[in-house]
């Protein structure tokens, strides 16, 4: 009798190796599998709520300030090192994975007013209330060696802010006047001014190293380049202009933080008109940091609340406060795009995750699709009630949220007025202005 | 000389004339008449010789058919050819004597006479032999009701004879009156039913039913009793209904329809009528079930009702509660197995006597039955059964299979019946006399079966009859025993009537099942679909209460309705007229005042009997849905589509998936990301070593701005 068998090539069914996956057999026939949109839908809002459950961004604070902190600097080359400058002079090194101080130096007498590391990561460098620029190794000084600093130049004038070429021995630094200095000199190298105001933040573009631009308190952003003993061009807005950081990705898109709440990014061609008008603060935003990835930036504020703001998005898309957390003056996000620090009044320097729900460590790759997959649903719906509502829902305390509905009126009834006025004068004599050329006084060349 | 034979000839035929019905030894004599009746005999055969004499007659000489007195020589003859010869004559002694004349003179006389009335041969005639008979003619003497002759009764005649002539004229045209009137109903309804609209009929008849109800209703108040009758009224149509194939959607019209359905709503919906009435009408009482399952307490007819759940099974029948478990069948299996064991002395002899037996009509239903045994040796179940049978046993067992031996004998019957209709179509030999040399072993089961009968339930014992009757065995002890058993079968035809019936209730138990199958179709398969089919009658028990499509067509035609336009009446009662308790506002001015709404866009669903759309605006749909178009996108099918695309691995393969759900940015921890440079950006060749991120979308920077990177760097 002869027996009909199954017989089957085993190369379909068995893996190679142990570490291959199974091979899963599968019909993709639609109709076997309906109802594709509830089904994702399903799957988004449940991932947009798991985003939320999940999303505890804190990580750690640094304490060992003995007053507030004023600014903070990156490492170039270790991610594990920051630096960090309080308002009584004091410079200190933390390690963040072990999340300790690993060196403290008292470097000036008053405020750490700026401070900026090499690009190559050996020494770095402070400016001060004591009217002294610092030059000071990375390293902890050898057993027995006392800490001082490398170079100290001593300037007629207080610098209130400093940054450092990004590929050469050169660095800038603001205070009366925007001065560039060669590392190896102890006078500027150029001088730049424009106007007589007090200069509060000098910053060298990344990609288009010679361009720099500073922000004054004469409400104006001036752009330089390093090449020429003239300022660029500069814009002036409506407010004060805190600190400016430019977009790692593009080399001439900046972001400004500004005294009236919002942050503006401009195009340096085309400076009449910012890109974005970002608004979310409720007081004045002291600072502004790019993520590496160029996509994103971080703003700290006077509202006791840091932001992430997408570029190109008016709104922020995460808010972190905690309780005790009092004015922010600096923030940064690290090079790795994965971190951000922000150093506050109360003297701490606290570690958040960039991304609030994300899982640190390995993830397997299993792991990962997920993560992936419940991102892209989550931005294929975010268009959709529901999903919309839980992503965008965040705690605020009482009196950021308060301040909210207060502005929310008071731009209300402004908007209102320009309104009535519009339909009470003569047409044509009352101009529209856009909400982004509002806020730009004048640009000048 | 011959002359006198003659005489003597014709004396003889007289006197047997006269005396055919007296004893043969009987005296003859001589009598007065004989001279008389001779001299007629010579005067017609003297104006025969006359008439012959002269014609064309002459020659014709009568053809001899008989021995006659006289042989002439042309041809053999007859003298008195007209005439024929009784055996009398020829017994007849030559010579008669006339002592005799004197006795058939007086016979003669007595012949001539009227016949005497016989005083007992009338009483016999009415005097009734059977108690029944007894009775009724009692009953009709009481009330002086002509027997014989029915014109008119004694009280007729009577008050006829009473009545004065203006009386008896009045009386007349009563009658008169009440004949006409008789004619014209009966011509009313001659007419009624030549109508042929089917709309007046089904009205009529609805009307009917209803005031049967109304009636009913009326009775179950009055008369419980009555009532009671009533419902086992309404009991027999439902069987009648369950009987015949009325409402099943199997006829021709509900076959066209079914056609028709798929586009014509009206015929759907004819369609769903029809079965509605036919579940209306099939559907069993209440009461009347629960009475029915408390007298199945016995053990016999808990037999029977699985002898017929059996076959209702295996006919694949529609009602459900008339099922029987697989585990009844296994059990019945069993049975059937052990007299297999059993030795087969009489099986030869019983297929025999099946062959023989009548070919009827018989049930469907056993086709099933046949199947199922077919892989079993016929000749090991008869003898099985033959076995049971002469055993007459009481127990159950024995019992269920008698039954068995019924159904199949049954079945054998239909199967000889069809081979020998193709056999011998020519055959006009009776069936009945075919089955005279049944051999001697049917005697006892035949025998048996009328006591048989008295346990088993009416229904079976009329089956039975009609088995009995049909095979007719002419002997005459077997006769006197079935009318000694059934003295109510005095004829045939009634009985065979209820075979009918019989069969036709079979048949409607095995309607249902979609294809005869062939005995070649192997046992197990057929089990297994046994399970199945009782499978679905266990959900259809289930959820027997519930009528699905009845309900859905009812909620759909609520929605139908909810969803028309409302008219708007804007009428105020009491503005320009009398307004008040009970007084309306007149129809003109509310037909004034209507507001007629428009009707609305046809429904989506008219032409979709399956589906209701609903078109109104779900609120709790709404809180999901996207109320404006989103940024991006500038057309609300641009947005759909992107939400349309499936991008999890249901619906992708692992390798789309993987593209589909690639980040636009993948950054890895503890990798520091260095500022873009020119390079990077392809303006220059440099290693791009440094830049550990990836970017989904090549390069964020649009052309205008590497454009300007490129200016840039050249300054």
């Amino acid at each position: 009798m002869k027996v009909k068998m199954l017989s089957r090539n085993p190369d379909n069914y068995v893996r190679e190796t142990k570490l291959d996956l199974q091979r899963v057999p599968r019909n993709y026939d639609p109709t076997l599998h309906p109802f594709e949109v509830p089904r994702e839908y399903v799957r988004a809002l449940n991932a947009t709520k798991l985003e939320r459950v999940f999303a505890k961004p804190f990580l750690a604070s640094l304490d060992g300030h003995r007053d507030g902190v004023n600014c903070l600097a990156k490492h170039p080359k270790s991610l594990a090192t920051v630096l960090s400058g309080a308002c009584d002079g004091e410079v200190r090194i933390w390690n963040l994975t072990k999340q300790k101080c690993i060196r403290a130096i008292q470097a000036h007498e008053g405020f750490v007013r700026g401070m900026c590391t090499r690009f190559c990561g050996t020494s770095f460098f402070t400016v001060g209330d004591d009217k002294t620029v610092k030059q000071w190794k990375m390293d902890a000084p050898a057993y027995g060696e006392e800490e001082e600093p490398l170079h100290t130049i001593l300037g007629k004038t207080v610098y209130t802010g400093i940054d450092h070429h990004w590929k050469e021995a050169v660095f800038a630094t603001c205070g009366q006047q925007v001065d560039i200095w060669d590392e190896q000199r102890t006078s500027p190298i150029c001088s730049m001014t424009w106007g007589f105001d007090s200069i509060s933040s000098v910053k060298f573009n990344p990609i288009e190293t010679f361009l720099l631009g500073s922000c004054a308190s004469d409400r104006n952003i001036v752009l330089y380049d390093m090449r020429q003993s003239t300022p660029l061009k500069k814009v002036i807005l409506d407010m004060r202009t805190n600190t400016i950081c430019w977009n790692p990705m593009e080399a001439f898109i900046f972001t400004a933080a500004n005294e009236d709440y919002n942050l503006y990014t401009f195009d340096m061609r085309a400076l009449d008109t910012p890109v974005v008008v970002h608004k979310d603060h409720v007081s004045a935003v002291l600072d502004v940091d790019y993520s590496p990835t160029g996509k994103e930036f971080v703003s700290a504020s006077f509202d006791k609340s840091i932001r992430i703001f997408p570029v190109d998005k008016s709104r922020s898309r995460e808010v972190y406060h905690t309780k005790r957390m009092q004015h922010v003056i600096c923030v940064k996000w690290t090079s790795d795009s994965k971190y951000i620090m922000c150093g506050s009044d109360e003297m701490n320097i606290r570690l958040w995750k960039a991304n609030a729900s994300e899982k640190l460590g390995v993830l397997t790759s299993r792991e990962k699709a997920a993560k992936d997959y419940n991102q892209k649903l989550k931005e294929k719906f975010r268009h959709h009630p529901h999903i919309k509502r839980i992503a965008r829902h965040r705690h605020l305390p009482k009196s950021i949220y308060s301040q909210i509905q207060e502005q929310r009126i008071m731009k209300e009834a402004r908007r209102r007025k320009e309104i009535n006025r519009l339909k009470h004068s003569k047409p044509g004599s009352v101009p529209v202005v856009s909400e982004k050329k509002k806020h730009v006084v004048a640009v000048v060349k | 000389m011959t002359a006198d034979r003659a005489a003597e000839s014709l004396l003889a035929l007289s006197q047997q004339e006269e005396l055919v019905d007296l004893p043969k030894d009987y005296p003859l004599s001589a009598s007065e008449d004989e001279g008389d009746s001779d001299e007629e005999r010579k005067h017609q055969k003297l104006l025969e010789a006359i008439s012959s004499l002269g014609g064309k007659n002459r020659r014709k000489l009568a053809e001899r058919s008989e021995a006659s007195l006289k042989v002439s020589e042309f041809n053999v003859s007859s003298e008195g050819s007209g005439e024929k010869l009784v055996l009398a004559d020829l017994l007849e002694p030559v010579k008669t004597s006339s002592s005799l004349a004197t006795v058939k003179k007086q016979l003669n006389r007595v012949k001539s006479k009227k016949t005497l009335e016989l005083p007992l041969n009338k009483e016999e005639v009415e005097r009734a032999r059977t108690p029944l008979e007894q009775e009724i003619f009692n009953l009709l003497h009481k009330n002086k009701q002509p027997v014989t002759d029915p014109l008119l009764t004694p009280v007729e005649k009577a008050s006829l004879k009473a009545m004065s002539l203006e009386e008896a004229k009045m009386r007349r045209a009563e009658l008169q009156r009440a004949r006409a009137l008789q004619s014209y109903y009966e011509a009313r309804a001659r007419r009624e039913k030549k109508i042929k609209s089917k709309k007046y009929h089904r009205v009529v008849k609805k009307a009917k039913a209803k005031q049967a109800l109304k009636e009913f209703e009326h009775l179950q108040k009055v008369d419980p009793t009555a009532a009671l009758e009533e419902l086992e009224k309404i009991e027999k149509a439902r069987m009648m209904e369950r009987m015949s194939l009325k409402h099943q959607n199997s006829g021709k019209w509900a076959k066209s329809k079914a056609i028709m359905a798929k586009y014509d709503l009206e015929a759907r919906q004819a369609m769903q009528e029809q079965l509605a009435k036919n579940k209306e009408l099939t559907q069993k009482l209440q009461a009347a079930s629960e009475s029915e399952e408390e007298e199945g307490g016995t053990e016999v007819e808990e037999l029977v009702l699985d002898a017929v759940n059996e076959a209702q099974m295996n006919a694949d029948g529609l009602n459900p509660w008339m099922l029987r478990s697989c585990t009844s069948d296994a059990k019945e299996g069993e049975i059937q197995e052990d007299p297999e064991q059993l030795p087969e002395p009489l099986a030869h002899n019983v297929s025999e006597s099946e062959d023989e037996r009548p070919v009827t009509e018989e049930e469907i239903v056993l086709k099933e039955f046949e199947k199922r045994r077919s892989l079993r040796k016929r000749s090991e179940l008869n003898q099985d059964a033959e076995l049971r049978g002469s055993q007459e046993t009481k127990d159950s067992t024995s019992q269920e299979v008698l039954f068995e031996l019924r159904t199949l004998s049954q079945k054998f019957k239909e199967s000889h019946q069809s081979r020998k209709q193709k056999a011998s179509s020519m055959e006009t030999v009776p069936q009945v006399q075919r089955e005279e040399p049944a051999p001697e072993e049917e005697e006892p089961l035949l025998l048996q079966r009328p006591e048989r009968v008295q346990t088993l339930e009416e229904l079976e014992e009329l089956e039975k009859e009609g088995c009995f009757q049909n095979k007719e065995l002419p002997r005459p002890m077997l006769e006197g025993h079935r009318l000694k058993k059934n003295p109510n079968n005095q004829t045939d035809a009634p009985k065979k009537k209820r075979k009918e019936q019989m069969i036709d209730l079979k048949n409607l138990l095995t309607t249902k099942s979609p294809s005869v199958k062939s005995l070649a179709v192997p046992t197990i398969e057929e089990l297994e679909d046994e399970v199945e089919r009782d499978q679905k009658q266990m959900i259809k028990e289930a959820f027997a209460g519930d009528d699905v499509i009845r309900d859905f067509l009812k909620e759909k035609r609520e929605a139908v309705e909810a969803s028309k336009p409302q008219d708007v009446d804007l009428t105020l009662p009491g503005w320009g007229e009398w307004g008040g308790v009970g007084l309306k506002p007149s129809a003109k001015k509310r037909r004034r005042f209507l507001i007629k709404a428009p009707e609305g866009p046809p429904r989506k669903d008219k032409n979709l009997p399956n589906v209701i759309i609903n078109e109104k605006r779900n609120i709790h749909a709404a809180a999901h849905q996207v109320r404006v178009l989103p940024y991006p996108f500038t057309h609300y099918r641009q947005f759909e589509r992107t939400i349309q695309t499936p991008i999890g691995s249901t619906w992708n393969t692992q390798r789309a998936f993987q593209k589909l759900t690639t980040p636009k940015i993948v950054t890895k921890a503890g990798h520091i990301i260095k500022p873009i440079k020119a390079e990077d950006v392809g303006y220059r060749s440099s290693s791009r070593s440094d830049l550990s991120i990836i970017q989904g979308n090549p390069i964020r920077l649009s052309a205008h701005h590497k454009k300007q990177l490129k200016k840039n760097s050249i300054d």
